[in-house]
């Protein structure tokens, strides 16, 4: 069946030359440009657009463009899109209905809304669990029969922009109350950004335009469409979706002009599709030239819905009757009355009914027809006992104001018992709430409280003296304090999404969920996709009169972000993961390394492909042994500090003493926690008298340049520190031939081993780059650590790496590093250690200076020191033909657990099995067995032995 | 239970079904115990103390309304693949407990043992993995680590491509992880202990507390003063606040924690999903509707508000894990309090206050302890001695520094 378009000025957003087909459950439809999915669909005579979440109720359209949930539709991938704000476009992908099997119009899950009544809210705690393990076998199917659309598995996003704005003035909500605000602060010399939800300004506007004859944007304001500001957070920053992008406005003042959401009216099968809201009906035919129905009923407690009524009279649907549930009559009374409309006052709808035969009885169908009721005192209904034949039924409850993004900003909505509905108060300075949104309704005054407050945001964001806007009360009687008609067999919805009743309110308080905030959780009101926007005010007042208090007694649940449901792909925008680079990024990948993550770097773990690790990794250990290796260090932490206090001060933060360390003498550093655990580690080198070169590890260097600084600043010494870990590259370059290499590139600096020993510091110059040379030994070779500024840092390698070619150099990476320093029994700070090892534990009680009376760290050492040990970190070896246990195996002490591995390899050099593990105190010794734990379960045997494995008179590193 | 369903369904009204009682109009004469707080842990350690110990004159005072702090806040993951042989233990007994939960409070807390892959990006995170595995099988708890192939097994939907920032290169798995409907636990436990005679006095705030010689005497509230021999202070969120009105300090940081909550579709995951190094986790529940977090904020704060930046960093750092959340719509967010201790773990057992108990220190892993939490603090108040399992949780470990550090498995997801 079609319905044939209303004639011009009826459908003002249409552009009726152009028709776009699209698929909507597998049939071909054909709508306007203009059209939303829903009005298309509604045109073309499809009455069922989804299954409600609950009981599975056939659903149409209960508003349009009203942020609410009835008609979700699947869009391909994309499950959850409100049809009603779904714009027609060619090439939409195929629509399909939600939450059904088969059909929307022959569900085969529909039978659970025959078993409404043994379903009482909350029944999901009260059954399902007995005898034990029942909810495992029962959860599954309840799952299956939750959720709405369906999340396609093999979906991918594009990468969504974001859109920064800036504005004196935001408008939010482009009706005419937001028209008047945005037009009034442009001419108050404000820039004003006006966001609309829908594809053009206007809002009632549209629906009404003799109402409201100026609602147009000035040319002053920027107008931005589809866009629904979604957030307006505590710093100012307003949210809005615009389009495919995220906007991030920041604006000096809010005008919230988001109108309200009408409510419908509650009563038995106020859900059948074609039972609509009164604007839903006035938005078809207006804006889209759709009528409604052919034969409709009009139940309303305000104007609003005899207006409708009129409205449908004017484009040609038949009126069965109108019922209005006030009892003084007005001018549009008498309108309808001359049109030849039968209305009834006092009068309320009882139940709306369906007959569509057999199937229809079993699967739900549209609306056939409504009986009313006599509304009698106390909120009573008596049945007319009549049926009133019609394919619509359009009512009228009231209004909610759509408050949300006030509410998010600091304001209160409650029960306003002169507007019998909620009001703001309370509203922060820089926000104004104009329009519905305040309460308001007729006309002038919307218009002019609007103008008004327009120009206050104005005043306010540029700064003006701003008289005090007294905020207008919410006009009366345009709701009613009980739209609500019980009735004996129940199913009277006030919460569509998630299928709730009269019964279902009042039978939660009763079971003790009295407070908003536990009845929403309890019965799960306004934990849909609407968020209760056509349901808060129905579930408040029928919980407080089950409560026996004044709606105005309960206040309404918190309202947060966003104010709709929130595209994510918006929000996460372009992924930002930055990755820091070292200067020789280029070098290693030309040598083909393979990296791994090391916070924000990627460090070269070996030169080869990952196939080809072993024989790589060994390859490169053996070039350090024997010929030389060069490694990129540049992510250490690499910190200056410069002052007459810099010596003073690093002595008073590190374990290790530094006040009398000579000039030129590079030095082993230790950082503790408050707490006495080792926190990083380094080497400091004394340049001068006043200055101090510092290197932290490559995971600490944040932290470590963040201590010193907030000690620095805490002390008030005269030390200046600065981070250099970015401005400076570095390379490790070690092995028998590394002086030799150097030699022929360094000027400035005697390498003799008597004049540049082990551990002293050195200026000079690298391949002509000024650079700063550490003698040290991490790998246990001779070797130098060059640091040099990150410019430069590209040619030093490539030189070094020509100069050393002739004597085997070869660049090693990060694995065999680790591999070359176990045999040295060198420590990995965050490896070998963890969170709460003190240095006695890692067994380098050692670097702790003796006569220090200051360091961070030092009093925990003190209490810590006088308990006794209850681990050591010890070197240990293994049989060569046993299996390395990978780090972190327990170390096992009788039945409990002794300690772990913290570090293991196999190492030819070291001949065998080597590594580090945290043993009892009492296996310490040398020689002591031990037996480690494999992640399979199986035991190995270990014996603690003398470290370093690998040259244990450290005559390589220091010849 | 089907059968209770029918019943109901044919009888012509409602029969209420007392979960929550009514706050008393006035004070008893004087109590035995004093819980200040009324979340889940407070709610649990009422029901042992009259179920367990017949301790029944007993008084949970809340502030708000009931369990609506953390409780009704957090994100509602259960495990117990912790790191010291401390957590280990405590937070198996836990697990052991939500599995016959729904049996022995009478109503269906919907614990899901789904499965719980912690994922690890960079070989640091798999030796931690592998640490806290190794441990977790010690103690009898089900916990390995696990390669691609295993996780693509487990959860097909979760993007195992080199092509990301941070490849998925392992992940510690926890088949007892799982999800609970986090305020029915509460509910729960309240109609448990209002069945054995506990009063729950919502919208009663404490405002201080009559300490005599060291010893707590009684609680003064915006009612009035409650007389009681003993306190137990369990609020989560205002541990050092509360603790400050009794007189004595807390090693506490209290950061926000922020989550949100998708719109419902059909069952799309099935596992919980954590990732530390991207600071993002994800399960779906029974509605269907995602339930997703991610790290602390990054600074001390007592507002409950949400944030944009919360939300930016969540989804962009979350799809390269679900790329087909795109297609998603969030729902609601949200904001809840942590208490950030040191090492990550509680504190729990005395005070220096004489007969005033604490459970607190409980930053973002509480809600699992939930029960286990009840049943060691009951024991604690009704003997005056620390439970076995919670000695090591003692609040002067501090001035010992004998730290209980789970930092490296107690951070974001927990």
């Amino acid at each position: 069946m079609t319905t044939g378009r209303l004639p011009p000025p009826y459908g003002r957003l249409l552009d009726r030359a152009r028709t776009i087909p699209f698929e909507f459950e597998g049939a071909r439809i054909e709508g306007l440009a203009g059209d939303t999915v829903a009005s298309a669909l509604w045109a073309a005579g499809t009455r069922v657009l989804a299954r409600s979440f609950k009981y599975r109720r056939p659903r149409g359209l209960l508003g349009h463009g009203a942020f609410d949930a009835t008609s979700y539709v699947q869009r391909g991938a994309e499950p959850n899109v409100a049809a009603d704000r779904l714009l027609l476009v060619d090439g939409l992908p195929a629509i399909e209905g939600q939450n059904r099997i088969g059909s929307l119009t022959r569900d085969r899950g529909a039978w659970i809304g025959h078993l409404g009544r043994f379903l009482p809210v909350g029944f999901y705690y009260r059954t399902f669990f007995r005898p034990a393990g029942s909810w495992d076998r029962i959860e599954p199917a309840i799952r299956r029969r939750a959720g709405l659309g369906i999340l396609g598995k093999d979906g991918h996003h594009a990468e969504c922009e974001k859109v920064h704005l800036f504005c004196d003035v935001a408008v939010v909500g482009g009706g005419p109350a937001g028209i008047a605000a945005a037009n009034a602060a442009a001419a108050a010399g404000a820039e004003v950004i006006l966001f609309e939800a829908m594809a053009r300004a206007g809002g009632f506007a549209l629906v009404d335009p003799a109402a409201f004859p100026d609602a147009l944007p000035a040319d002053g304001v920027r107008v931005m469409t589809g866009a629904i500001a979604q957030g307006l957070f505590e710093d100012g920053m307003l949210a809005v979706e615009l389009g495919d992008r995220h906007g991030r406005v920041r604006a000096r003042c809010v005008v919230v002009a988001t109108g309200a959401a009408e409510q419908p009216i509650v009563f038995r099968n106020n859900d059948l599709p074609g039972v609509m809201l009164a604007s839903a009906a006035r938005a078809l035919i207006h804006l889209y030239a759709v009528r409604p129905g052919t034969r409709a009923a009009v139940v309303t407690v305000n104007d609003h819905g005899l207006a409708a009524a009129l409205d449908l009279h004017a484009a040609g649907v038949e009126i069965a009757i109108v019922a209005d549930a006030r009892t003084a009559t007005n001018i549009l009374h008498e309108r309808l009355a001359e049109a030849g409309v039968t209305v009834r006052l006092g009068t309320v709808p009882y139940e709306a009914v369906q007959s569509n035969g057999l199937a229809g009885l079993y699967y739900g169908g549209p609306v056939t027809g409504i009986e009313l009721a006599t509304k009698g005192a106390h909120g009573t209904a008596r049945p007319e006992g009549a049926l009133h034949v019609c394919d619509l039924v359009v009512m009228s409850g009231g209004w909610s104001p759509l408050a949300a993004l006030a509410c998010h900003a600091g304001a209160r909505l409650a029960y306003d018992a002169d507007a019998d509905t909620f009001a703001l108060s309370d509203i922060p300075g820089h926000v104004f709430a104009v329009g519905a949104a305040a309460g308001l309704h007729t006309p002038t005054l919307v218009v002019e409280d609007a103008r008004e407050a327009g120009h206050a945001a104005a005043d306010a964001a540029l700064g003006r003296s701003v008289l005090a806007r007294a905020s207008p009360e919410p006009e009366p009687g345009f709701n009613h304090p009980w739209p609500i008609v019980p009735h004996p067999k129940g199913k009277e919805f006030l919460e569509f999404d998630e299928d709730l009743t009269i019964a279902d309110i009042e039978n939660a308080v009763a079971d003790g969920f009295d407070h908003g905030e536990l009845l929403k959780r309890y019965s799960t009101a306004g934990m849909g996709p609407s968020q209760g926007k056509q349901a808060a005010l129905a579930v408040l007042r029928v919980a407080a009169r089950a409560r026996r208090l004044a709606p105005e007694g309960i206040g309404p649940t918190t309202s947060r972000p966003p104010f709709t449901a929130e595209r994510i792909d918006l929000l996460a925008g372009r992924a930002f993961h930055p990755a820091r680079a070292t200067a020789m990024q280029l070098q290693h990948r030309a040598y083909g390394a393979t990296t791994m993550v090391a916070g924000l770097w990627q460090r070269p773990a070996f030169y080869g492909a990952p196939a080809d690790a072993e024989r790589a990794i060994a390859a490169e250990v053996m070039a350090v042994h024997e010929a030389t290796g060069m490694i990129d260090v540049s992510t250490l932490g690499k910190i200056e500090l410069r002052g007459p206090d810099a010596a003073a001060f690093l002595d008073r933060i590190y374990a290790t003493p530094h006040a009398k360390q000579p000039v030129g003498r590079g030095r082993y550093c230790l950082l503790l926690d408050e707490a006495g655990n080792i926190a990083d580690d380094g080497v400091i080198g004394r340049l001068a008298e006043t200055h101090f070169y510092v290197t932290a590890t490559t995971g600490q260097a944040d932290a470590t340049y963040r201590l010193l600084t907030w000690l620095n600043a805490q002390w008030g010494m005269d030390v200046d520190i600065t981070n250099l870990t970015g401005a400076f590259a570095a390379l490790n370059i070690a092995g028998p031939a590394s002086r030799t290499v150097l030699a022929g590139l360094v000027e400035d600096v005697d390498l003799a081993p008597g004049a540049f020993k082990y551990m002293d510091v050195r200026h000079g110059r690298v391949a002509g780059v000024a650079a700063r040379l550490l003698r040290v030994g991490f790998v246990g070779e001779l070797g130098y650590e060059i640091h040099m500024p990150a410019a430069y840092g590209q040619a030093v390698w490539t030189a070094l790496a020509d100069a050393g070619r002739a004597h085997g150099l070869r660049p090693f990476g990060v694995e065999a590093q680790r591999l070359l320093r176990l045999q040295k029994a060198h420590v990995i700070i965050g490896q070998d250690t963890d969170g709460l090892t003190t240095p006695a534990e890692a067994n380098m009680g050692w670097a702790v200076g003796k006569t220090k009376t200051s360091f961070v760290g030092r009093a925990a050492l003190a209490v810590r020191g006088t308990r006794p040990l209850q681990r050591v970190l010890v070197g240990f070896r293994m049989d060569a033909s046993a299996t390395v246990p990978p780090e972190a195996s327990l170390v096992i002490e009788g039945d409990a657990i002794g300690g772990r591995v913290t570090s293991a390899a196999r190492s030819a050099a070291a001949g065998g099995i080597i590594g580090l593990a945290f043993v009892p105190p009492s296996r310490a010794a040398e020689g002591s067995p031990f037996a480690i734990r494999l992640p399979s379960g199986a035991m190995v045997g270990a014996e603690v032995a003398p470290t370093p494995f690998y040259d244990p008179g450290n005559t390589r590193q220091e010849r | 239970m089907v059968l209770s369903l029918l019943r109901y369904g044919l009888r012509r009204r409602h029969v209420p079904w007392r979960v929550i009682p009514p706050t008393p109009d006035r004070f008893k004469p004087s109590y035995d115990v004093v819980i200040v707080g009324g979340g889940g842990h407070a709610l649990a350690a009422a029901y042992y103390l009259a179920h367990r110990h017949d301790i029944t004159n007993v008084a949970v005072v809340e502030r708000g309304w009931l369990a609506g702090g953390n409780t009704a806040r957090n994100t509602a993951i259960i495990r117990s693949n912790y790191l010291t042989p401390e957590g280990v233990q405590f937070y198996d007994q836990s697990v052991r407990l939500w599995r016959t939960i729904s049996n022995d409070l009478g109503i269906n807390v919907m614990v899901s043992e789904r499965g719980h892959l912690t994922l690890a990006h960079t070989d640091a995170a798999i030796r931690t993995m592998r640490w806290r595995a190794e441990v977790n099988k010690h103690y009898g708890v089900a916990s390995e680590v696990v390669g691609p192939a295993e996780i693509a097994a487990l959860c097909p939907e979760l993007n195992l491509s080199h092509e990301v920032r941070y490849p998925v290169l392992g992940a510690l798995y926890h088949p007892p992880g799982g999800i609970a409907r986090h305020d029915a636990v509460a509910w729960g436990y309240a109609m448990g202990a209002a069945a054995r005679g506990v009063e729950i006095h919502q919208m009663t705030e404490v405002t201080g507390f009559d300490i005599d010689h060291g010893r707590v005497t009684g609680v003064r509230t915006t009612r009035g003063t409650m007389r009681t021999g003993r306190v137990l202070q369990a609020v989560a969120g205002n541990s050092s606040r509360v603790a400050a009105l009794a007189g004595f300090r807390l090693p506490i940081r209290t950061v926000p924690l922020q989550a949100c909550v998708s719109e419902p579709v059909k069952p799309f995951l099935d596992t919980v999903i954590v990732s530390g190094s991207l600071h993002v986790y994800i399960s779906q529940t029974a509605r269907g509707e995602f339930v997703m977090g991610g790290a602390t904020d990054p600074y001390a704060l007592y507002a409950q508000r949400s944030t944009l930046e919360f939300k930016e960093t969540l989804f962009s750092d979350m799809l390269e894990l679900f790329p087909q959340l795109a297609h998603m719509k969030m729902l609601r967010q949200w904001a809840g309090l942590a208490d950030m201790t040191p090492d990550f773990s509680p504190v729990m057992g005395l005070t220096p206050v004489e007969n005033y108990f604490i459970d607190s220190g409980w930053g973002t892993w509480g809600f699992k302890a939930t029960p286990v939490c009840g049943l060691t603090m009951a024991a604690t108040v009704a003997t005056g001695k620390p439970h076995a399992l919670i000695e090591g949780f003692a609040l002067d470990r501090f001035a010992r520094f004998d730290q209980i550090g789970e930092r490296g498995a107690a951070s974001v997801g927990s």
